[in-house]
């Protein structure tokens, strides 16, 4: 059975779903992107991925949230990542390796400071 | 404060040329000479661009362009040490580019959930008012959103620029008691991956285009032809696919309409050719990729025979946002020519290599420039080609050509997919024709002799050129070998390329003489000594 009948239910999913976007984000302090697409995989994104998701449990954050996502096409620099902390600009990180994702950890989600040398791109993606 | 300040400029651009490195080195130079107390080297946001990452020296005023370490301790050693300009490094302040004017501005439109959204969760896409176009289309008129695309000026992604609401037109308009709706996802251009960067990204995008496109013409049937190898792609599609039936926007009776449509992914095996349309038709039939006699052209007989709409994903990923914001918001973007957005394809020596999605009508200074950070390593640019492999190569004089589907004709420069290959000083343009053609040698599917055996000849001379073994004879051949091939050619394969090859033999004519006065200014061609053959075990 096909849960979209017309656009009154369709709508009602929208609602549902930017409720359940903010439930992931409520309480948050912000989130990080991960770039999962072929050249990301290639450059070591799942590794990448899996090094966020160990350090912030080993440094016991928990109101930054981590999401995967298509890629924005900046191939020359990949893995990437989006840091966007509320109420600040996002910021595009490039070449993030494991090691460098402790360090934009370190040093962006925690002491607020932007890793300016892995910086590829200041904005809305 | 002291007496003297340096300022290196390390916006991004700057940091892909090594300003960063730079402005270390410097500072260590600094200490090694002592010179600490009177120098102090500042960082700064971009001071403008030029070849290599620029310097500023106060209070002199004197601006610098450095591409190498050994050029930062020349300017350490000579300036700031000795108190002596270095000439050879210096650069007019006016002739450094401010960094704004190559800004180009990204309109996202069927990139725009890409990175934004989960790919693998239909809600997320909900969430962006995905499939509100759908719906929206289908309390309209089938001929409604036709004319809805054929205002928009909507025109073919995929290299040729056919007004997509025109065709849909004449699909719509064929008798036929079943139609179809294939998107050409073979994507097989060298450089080209914006395709699969939107089918990875935001794979509903394409799917609900395709229903709208499915609805406006009348088929029920769809199939996405999709490059084999692109497994993740494949893969978000069918999860998107399977989600799309689940909720209700495939199969039967879409969202209460009384609408049905089915969509299926099929795989091609990696082969050029299979990218053109009716080719790419054959092969979902299950018969070997080669191309048919045109006309009859596919919206009269197309897949299975049957009246059929052959779209790029770029162009389907375009449909939704129209049919949501309108035909006239469409047009307030791009040229009037060639409405909306395009993705292009940086590739090449650039410091950015890479996708993004600009107004048409952006020039190849700008893509290059505002985009790409400029040439990579502080080399000179050489050429640039534009529109993928089968596409013009042009000269720096066309640099600030505005790129949409009248460029060709106005300009002698190609839009095709949208790929822009920049190529550095290194390259030399005889054996970069050699690449081409044995590209073209390789993918020409052999049906027809002016292809099939033009391509080899042309191999066959420009591979004497780069051996210094080429006769001006050679070269005039050459040129009538291309133009005989595109005449006389079945299919545009073997139709188009007279276009890289005459674009490089007209536009860097000079080059090719020089191969036949046996010398190559690039050093990358040389004369082969014939060597009795040595045995060898
Ligand atoms: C040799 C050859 C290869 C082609 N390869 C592709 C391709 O990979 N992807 C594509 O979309 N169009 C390709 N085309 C163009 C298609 O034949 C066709 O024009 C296009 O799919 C139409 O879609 P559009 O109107 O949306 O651009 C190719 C054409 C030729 C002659
Ligand atoms: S032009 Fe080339 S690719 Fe096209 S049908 Fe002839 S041989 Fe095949
Ligand atoms: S997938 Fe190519 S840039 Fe990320």
């Amino acid at each position: 059975m096909s849960k979209v009948k017309s656009l009154v239910e369709l709508m009602k999913i929208k609602e549902q779903a930017i409720q359940n976007i903010k439930m992931r984000e409520s309480g948050k302090r912000g989130k990080i992107t991960v770039a999962m697409g072929t050249c990301g995989i290639a450059a070591g994104a799942k590794d990448t991925l899996k090094a966020i998701v160990e350090y912030l449990s080993e440094l016991k954050i928990d109101d930054i949230a981590v999401v995967q996502s298509g890629c924005m096409g900046l191939c020359e620099v990949e893995p990437t990542i989006e840091v966007s902390l509320e109420g600040q600009e996002p910021i595009v990180y490039g070449h993030v390796t494991p090691e460098n994702a402790k360090r934009i950890i370190q040093s962006h989600i925690l002491e607020g400071k932007i890793v300016s040398d892995l910086m590829v791109k200041r904005g809305e993606v | 404060m002291t007496p003297i300040t340096v300022l290196i400029s390390v916006d991004s651009n700057s940091i892909l040329l090594g300003a960063r490195e730079f402005a270390n080195y410097m500072k260590d130079l600094i200490k090694e000479f002592n010179l600490d107390p009177i120098v102090t080297v500042l960082e700064t946001v971009s001071l403008g661009s030029y070849n290599g990452v620029v310097i500023h020296v106060l209070p002199d005023d004197v601006y610098y362009s450095v591409k190498s370490k050994e050029q930062v301790r020349k300017i350490v050693e000579e300036h700031l040490l000795k108190g002596r300009q270095v000439w050879d490094l210096m650069v007019n302040k006016e002739l450094i580019r401010p960094a704004e004017k190559f800004e180009v501005k990204e309109v996202r439109i069927v990139t725009r959930n890409i990175g934004v959204i989960d790919p693998r969760n239909i809600e997320e896409y909900i969430a962006r008012d995905g499939y509100f176009a759908l719906s929206k289309a289908l309390q309209m008129k089938p001929d409604e959103v036709i004319e809805e695309i054929k205002k928009s000026g909507l025109r073919g992604r995929g290299g040729a620029g056919f007004p997509t609401g025109l065709k849909w037109e004449f699909t719509a308009k064929a008798k036929a008691d079943q139609k179809y709706i294939v998107c050409n996802a073979d994507e097989g251009e060298p450089g080209t991956f914006k395709d699969r960067l939107i089918m990875e990204g935001d794979p509903h995008t394409v799917i609900e285009g395709m229903i709208i496109a499915g609805y406006a013409v009348g088929a029920t049937k769809g199939y996405i032809y999709i490059r084999g190898e692109y497994y993740n792609s494949v893969e978000n599609l069918r999860k998107a696919i399977q989600d799309a039936y689940e909720y209700g926007f495939l199969g039967e009776n879409i969202l209460g309409s009384g609408f049905s449509f089915d969509l299926t992914v099929r795989l091609g095996a990696g082969a050029y050719i299979c990218g053109e349309e009716t080719a790419l038709l054959e092969s979902i039939e299950g018969k070997s990729g080669r191309p048919r006699l045109k006309p009859p052209y596919p919206p009269q007989v197309g897949l299975f025979g049957k009246p059929t709409v052959i779209n790029n994903v770029e162009t389907i990923a375009n449909v939704p946002q129209i049919i949501l914001n309108g035909a006239d918001w469409y047009k307030s973007i791009g040229t009037p020519n060639s409405p909306g957005t395009k993705v292009f394809c940086l590739v090449g020596d650039v410091n950015r290599r890479g996708m993004v999605e600009l107004p048409m009508g952006v020039t190849v200074r700008q893509v290059l420039y505002g985009f790409g950070g400029g040439v990579r390593g502080g080399r000179e640019l050489k050429m640039v080609q534009t529109g993928g492999l089968a596409g013009t190569f042009i000269g720096l004089d066309k640099l600030d050509t505005p790129l949409d589907y009248d460029s060709m004709k106005n300009h002698g420069v190609s839009l095709g997919s949208g790929v822009i290959l920049a190529i550095d000083d290194s390259h030399c343009v005889v054996d970069i024709a050699l690449n081409v053609m044995e590209f073209f040698r390789h993918e020409s599917c052999g049906k027809c002799t002016p292809c099939r055996e033009g391509t080899r000849i042309a191999c066959e001379i420009l591979e004497r050129m780069t051996k210094f073994e080429g006769t001006a004879e050679d070269l005039d051949y050459l040129r009538k070998i291309a133009e005989v091939t595109a005449d006389t050619s079945f299919c545009g394969l073997g139709q188009s390329i007279n276009v890289p090859l005459l674009s490089l033999i007209d536009n860097f004519r000079e080059e090719f003489l020089e191969h036949i006065e046996k010398t190559c200014r690039a050093n990358v061609c040389k004369a082969v000594l014939k060597k009795p053959k040595v045995q060898t075990k």
